[in-house]
Order: C-alpha cells, then sequence, then structure tokens
C-alpha cells in the first residue's frame, strides 16, 4: 500500500525537468513509507524504454509505460482515465504531479474520478501512513500554508523549481500498461498546437530571466533585454503586464499574479516599479537585482542587488561585462 | 445563452498580511475584500457573450454573509441573477466546494459554465475541473482565447512555451485565465440596479472536507539587499558580486 505513483510529464517524447523534479520528491516520500515509485509514462511506442535510464537514474523502481497512438501530446480526458485507473489499482499511497500547465489541468481530473482531494501547487511534502502533509504558497505567495491531506491515494502536484531532481540510481523495470480510454473518444480534441516563441528557454526552465518593465519605453528597446539574456546564454525574456497590455511583449512573457510564476536562480528586473502583482510571480527568485532610475521604485525592498540610474546606460554595460564573465 | 460564473471573494493582494491569533488564518483586520482577479475575467467574458448573442449571466458564490458584496459587484457589471451558496466558511479543499457548486449547476440548464483558472488566495486551480468530472461535462482549462459557434467553441490555452488550439461541444466547463478580456468598471447604472437585485441564498451542501490548512505564516523575509551603485560605473562591481558572493554566474 506504500507505493507512489508519479506522471513522468513529456514534451516531443523528452522527459521535462519537472518530471526529474517530481521522481525525486517520490523517492524522498516512498523511503519515509518503505514503498516503490512507479514513474507513468505516456507516448507512442518505446517511449517507455527511452526514459527509463533518466528516471530510475532519480530513483524510479518501475515504469509503467502507456504506449499508442495518440499518446505523444497531452490529451486531458483520456490520460486522466488512464492515471486514475492505475492509482485505483491498489497498492499507491499517493500520486504525484508536477504543477506544470499540463499537471494543473490533468491532477485535478484525477482526483475528482478518484473521489479523493488535491494539495495542489505544492513545494515540499511530508509523506506519513496517515496524512500527506505539504508546504503551499497562498495569496500570491504572501503567506504560506502547512497542509494537511487524508485519504489514499494522496495526490499532490508540486511547483515546477521548488525540488531540486537529484539522484538515487536504480535500474527501472518497464511495466508495460494499456490506456484506460482512446483519446480518439475525448470530447475535447486538440486541433493545433503552435510553438511560441522561437522555442528558446521556457520561462518555467531557464536558470536566468532577464525582465523588462514600462521603463524601456518602446517595444523595440526589449533590444536591450534580449542581448542581455543572450549574454547570459541560459537566459528568458520576462515582462511586466504594462509591457504585455501594451503589446510590447506577446501576453505569455507577462510574470506576476496573473501571469507566470517563476522561481530562477537569477532574476535581473529592468526598468520595472516592483508592483505587489508583479512581484507575486518572481519574489521566490534565488537571486534579484534590479535596475531602475528611481532610488524609491519598490523592487529595490526586493532585490538583493540594485542599481540606480537610466537602464539605456546600464543595461549595455552589464551585457557587456556579462560576455566578458562568461568568457564570450 | 445562459451562462453561469462561479465567482469567490478574497482578501485584496495589496494589503499588508498578518496571520490570525488560530495560527491558520489571515488576520481580518484591515482587509478589504474583492472578486478574485481570473473570476472578474470570467464575468466580463460571460456578459461579453450575451452581449453578443442573447442570453443570461448568473453568478455562484459560496461562502458566508460577507459575500453578497461581490455577487453584487458582478451585478453591477451586469449579471442578471446571482446564488449565494451559504457556509460559515471557505472550506480550503477544492473537491469540498467544487460538490457544492456541483448540486447547484446541475439542473441549471447552462450552456457554459465558467471558472478562474485559479482562486488568488488558494492558488489551487482545482475546482473548475473537479466541478466539471461532477457534472459530467467537458473541460477546458486556462482559456486565454475563446469563440463560441453552433454548439461548439474553439479555445485557446497557453502551455508553457506553446499553445493549444481545442474544440469542445457544449455545454461545457471552461476556466479562464489571463489575456482574454479585463473586467468592465461597474457604471453608474448597474450600481444602482445592482442594489435593487434579489440574491438567491441556499445552503452549500459541501462535500467532505480532506485538505486543510494546519497552519499559516508568513514567508520568509528576504535578507535585505543593497544598492550597488549609481549608473554604468556600477555594473563591474555587481558583476564581481554575482560571481563572488552570490555565485550565479
Ligand atoms: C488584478 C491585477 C493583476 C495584475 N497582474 C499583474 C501581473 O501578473 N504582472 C505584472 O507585472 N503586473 C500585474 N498587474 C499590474 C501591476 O499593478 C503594475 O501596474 C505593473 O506591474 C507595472 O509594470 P511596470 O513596472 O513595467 O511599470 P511601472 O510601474 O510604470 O514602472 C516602470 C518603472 O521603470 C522605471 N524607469 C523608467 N524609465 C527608466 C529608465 N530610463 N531607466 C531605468 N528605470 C526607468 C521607473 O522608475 C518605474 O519604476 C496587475 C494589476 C492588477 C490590478
Ligand atoms: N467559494 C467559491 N464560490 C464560488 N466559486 C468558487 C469558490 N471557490 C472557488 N471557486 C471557483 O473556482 C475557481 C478556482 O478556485 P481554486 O480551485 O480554489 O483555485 C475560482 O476562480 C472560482 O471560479
Amino acid at each position: 500500500m506504500a507505493n507512489i505513483l508519479v506522471v513522468a510529464e513529456t514534451r516531443n517524447g523528452e522527459l521535462r525537468s519537472v518530471a526529474h523534479e517530481v521522481v525525486t520528491a517520490a523517492r524522498q516520500a516512498a523511503d519515509a513509507v518503505g514503498g516503490e515509485v512507479h514513474a507513468l509514462v505516456f507516448g507512442t511506442a518505446g517511449a517507455g524504454a527511452a526514459a527509463a535510464d533518466a528516471l530510475g537514474r532519480h530513483g524510479a523502481d518501475v515504469v509503467v509505460a502507456v504506449e499508442s497512438a495518440g499518446l505523444e501530446k497531452y490529451d486531458a480526458e483520456s490520460m486522466a482515465a488512464t492515471v486514475a485507473a492505475r492509482l485505483g489499482s491498489g497498492g499507491y499511497r499517493a500520486g504525484f504531479f508536477a504543477a506544470s500547465a499540463q499537471g494543473r489541468d490533468l491532477a485535478p481530473r484525477v482526483a475528482a474520478i478518484l473521489g479523493v482531494s488535491l494539495a495542489s501547487d505544492v513545494t515540499e511534502v511530508t509523506l506519513s501512513a496517515d496524512a500527506l502533509v505539504a508546504k503551499h504558497p497562498v495569496y500570491v505567495g504572501k503567506a504560506i500554508a502547512t497542509l494537511r491531506l487524508t485519504g489514499t491515494p494522496a495526490l499532490a502536484s508540486f511547483r515546477p523549481g521548488s525540488v531540486s531532481a537529484a539522484d538515487a540510481p536504480r535500474s527501472a523495470r518497464v511495466e508495460p500498461m494499456a490506456p484506460a480510454a482512446d483519446p480518439s473518444a475525448s470530447r475535447v480534441v486538440v486541433k493545433e498546437l503552435v510553438a511560441r516563441g522561437d522555442a528558446k528557454l521556457d520561462l518555467g526552465e531557464a536558470p536566468v530571466i532577464v525582465a523588462g518593465g514600462r521603463g524601456l519605453r518602446a517595444a523595440e528597446n526589449f533590444r536591450l533585454v534580449e542581448d542581455l539574456a543572450a549574454a547570459f546564454g541560459n537566459a528568458a525574456v520576462g515582462a511586466t503586464r504594462a509591457v504585455t497590455d501594451d503589446g510590447w511583449r506577446p501576453a505569455t512573457d507577462q510574470i506576476g499574479q496573473t501571469g507566470r510564476m517563476v522561481n530562477p536562480t537569477l532574476y535581473v528586473a529592468v526598468g520595472i516599479s516592483g508592483a505587489i502583482q508583479h512581484l507575486a510571480g518572481m519574489r521566490t527568485s534565488r537571486t534579484i537585482v534590479a535596475i531602475n532610475r528611481d532610488k524609491d521604485a519598490p523592487i529595490f525592498k526586493l532585490a538583493d542587488y540594485g542599481i540606480v540610474g537610466d537602464l539605456f546606460e546600464i543595461v549595455p554595460r552589464l551585457t557587456e561585462e556579462i560576455r566578458k564573465a562568461k568568457g564570450g | 445563452m445562459k451562462i453561469a460564473v462561479c465567482i469567490k471573494r478574497v482578501p485584496d493582494t495589496e494589503m499588508r498580511f498578518a496571520i490570525a491569533a488560530d495560527g491558520k488564518s489571515l488576520d481580518q483586520a484591515g482587509l478589504k475584500f474583492d472578486i478574485s482577479d481570473f473570476d472578474g475575467y470570467a464575468v466580463e467574458v460571460a456578459l461579453r457573450l450575451t452581449e453578443k448573442d442573447g442570453g443570461e449571466v448568473a453568478v455562484i458564490c459560496l461562502g458566508p454573509d460577507g459575500v453578497q458584496e461581490t455577487i453584487r459587484k458582478a451585478f453591477s457589471m451586469g449579471a442578471a441573477r446571482g446564488v449565494q451558496l451559504k457556509a460559515d466558511a471557505i472550506p480550503f479543499d477544492g473537491s469540498a466546494i467544487a460538490a457544492a457548486l456541483a448540486a447547484e449547476l446541475r439542473e441549471g440548464g447552462y450552456d457554459l459554465v465558467l471558472f478562474g483558472r485559479q482562486a488568488t488566495d488558494s492558488g489551487n486551480g482545482t475546482v473548475g475541473p473537479m466541478t466539471a468530472h461532477l457534472l459530467g461535462l467537458p473541460c477546458v482549462t486556462a482559456v486565454s482565447h475563446l469563440e463560441l459557434g453552433a454548439g461548439r467553441g474553439t479555445a485557446h490555452r497557453e502551455l508553457e512555451g506553446i499553445a493549444e488550439v481545442v474544440e469542445f461541444p457544449l455545454p461545457a466547463v471552461l476556466t479562464i485565465d489571463e489575456g482574454i478580456a479585463r473586467p468592465r468598471l461597474p457604471s453608474l447604472k448597474g450600481i444602482m440596479a445592482a442594489k435593487k437585485k434579489t440574491i438567491d441564498v441556499r445552503p452549500a451542501q459541501l462535500g467532505e472536507a480532506r485538505l486543510t490548512v494546519e497552519t499559516m505564516a508568513l514567508p520568509p523575509e528576504r535578507a535585505a539587499g543593497r544598492i550597488v551603485g549609481e549608473g554604468p560605473d556600477a555594473v563591474p562591481e555587481l558583476v564581481r558580486l554575482l560571481k563572488t558572493e552570490a555565485k550565479v554566474l
């Protein structure tokens, strides 16, 4: 009764970094209750075997391979039915998901099918025989709740970036499982997938984010932000709502209360005042740098390092220095 | 078209927060409340659809009597009907809330049931899809663009670097994301009309709460930061600190 099922998220046949994070969290929880970690992978023929090495490295004992045509891309209804069927088949103490866009869609459906509750978007979990205790940011990060979840299986989804993937190597055996529903019977049909941006790093995965605000004055000046991101090499570009509202950047770049919640190692805020709704999306970044000409801008209260002055002079210089530091 | 929008009353995040004496909730003193962000967008979407194609918008709000203020706000924007599902407190467990909302919505004959992508207070994003399952309806989450045709709809969803275009049959449950519609400001006429409308009050048939808040705390304070300097001359020192102190380069 003590095993944990993880839904290991893939995209274009590749495991996403959140899959490794959640397997790591599951390994720790399974060790606490004396169980195995089973990582479920959806895809076409061979998807399970292809993922087995990586999932085993982070602590999966079993890879549950659900392979069928139509499962190479996300299909909410059939995948929820399959995950629920597996979790309901006995032996599972818990089911773990990533609180990614996909996991946030999938996990509550699975919970509803099983008639259990879900601890959503958690950053830490302690599992015992009688409860799952989890930390979860509430009020857009202005408070942290400790939640107690009873019932079996206990379902939880993990905020991306909250767990660091760690090694707990073993060789995972691959167990095939037939899908519990046919994706072609789903009522909601995916007609089209459109890649956003030029498939650069996603905000949720980038170790560095360079974000720009209204201080940039015009869409074309975002070149400064892009150049700085390029100098880092591992950076994604973000923006405030003021900027996405004005159409200087696509809506998908918006960070904050009603945009993306991000958690990078380094966040560079350029010409951003630091409104509470913006801070809500980036306050957990490890190191925050702010560049603003107003020394009283609220962003400086949160920033670890600030430079006061004109971004149009400071950012090009920073780009140059970062390029040098990166040995370019 | 008959549309229901489930709206939640939440504390305004611009306020200064403190933890109450019970150690597991917010100190209510000095809090201001408003409609949850995405629920405001959902009301706006519903109003635009019915203004274009005819029909009626009903809002449903579960909670203590304070939520009547939130229902009146939706009235003042243009909602025609309002239901309070009365409960002493709003449970944290999305499945407990979903059970009560589904019981209210089941016989309502709605073509569309709208939710926010996630509530500003809980940050859960679970009530919408859970309610959809209880109603046996198809569900599309995080909708950032919507078009309706005869008995069907098309929605866009943003999924971390890719956008999905999906088609779904009506009736359906949708959860509404950023980018689709900013809520209108209540008009004076709307505010006057809102005062005259009556709110249907029924007891909430809550489901079992298996997920509860044990404790709540303010997040750890960040160590005080510092201004490295002024202007471009401060850049080399910043880079040095990023390298040697923060160790992020
Ligand atoms: C319900 C709701 C939800 C919201 N959700 C979000 C959200 O998710 N994300 C979000 O970002 N916002 C959100 N907002 C909006 C938020 O309140 C702010 O309006 C927004 O974040 C401000 O963006 P900004 O910092 O770019 O612009 P401003 O506040 O205008 O700040 C611009 C800054 O640039 C500086 N500046 C100007 N010129 C220069 C220069 N030459 N050099 C250096 N500095 C310069 C100025 O000093 C100023 O501090 C939301 C608001 C509401 C009501
Ligand atoms: N007490 C409530 N009354 C009415 N609708 C609610 C309530 N709680 C949640 N909802 C709806 O469910 C959505 C998601 O809430 P949550 O799952 O808590 O993030 C909200 O945006 C509302 O649309």
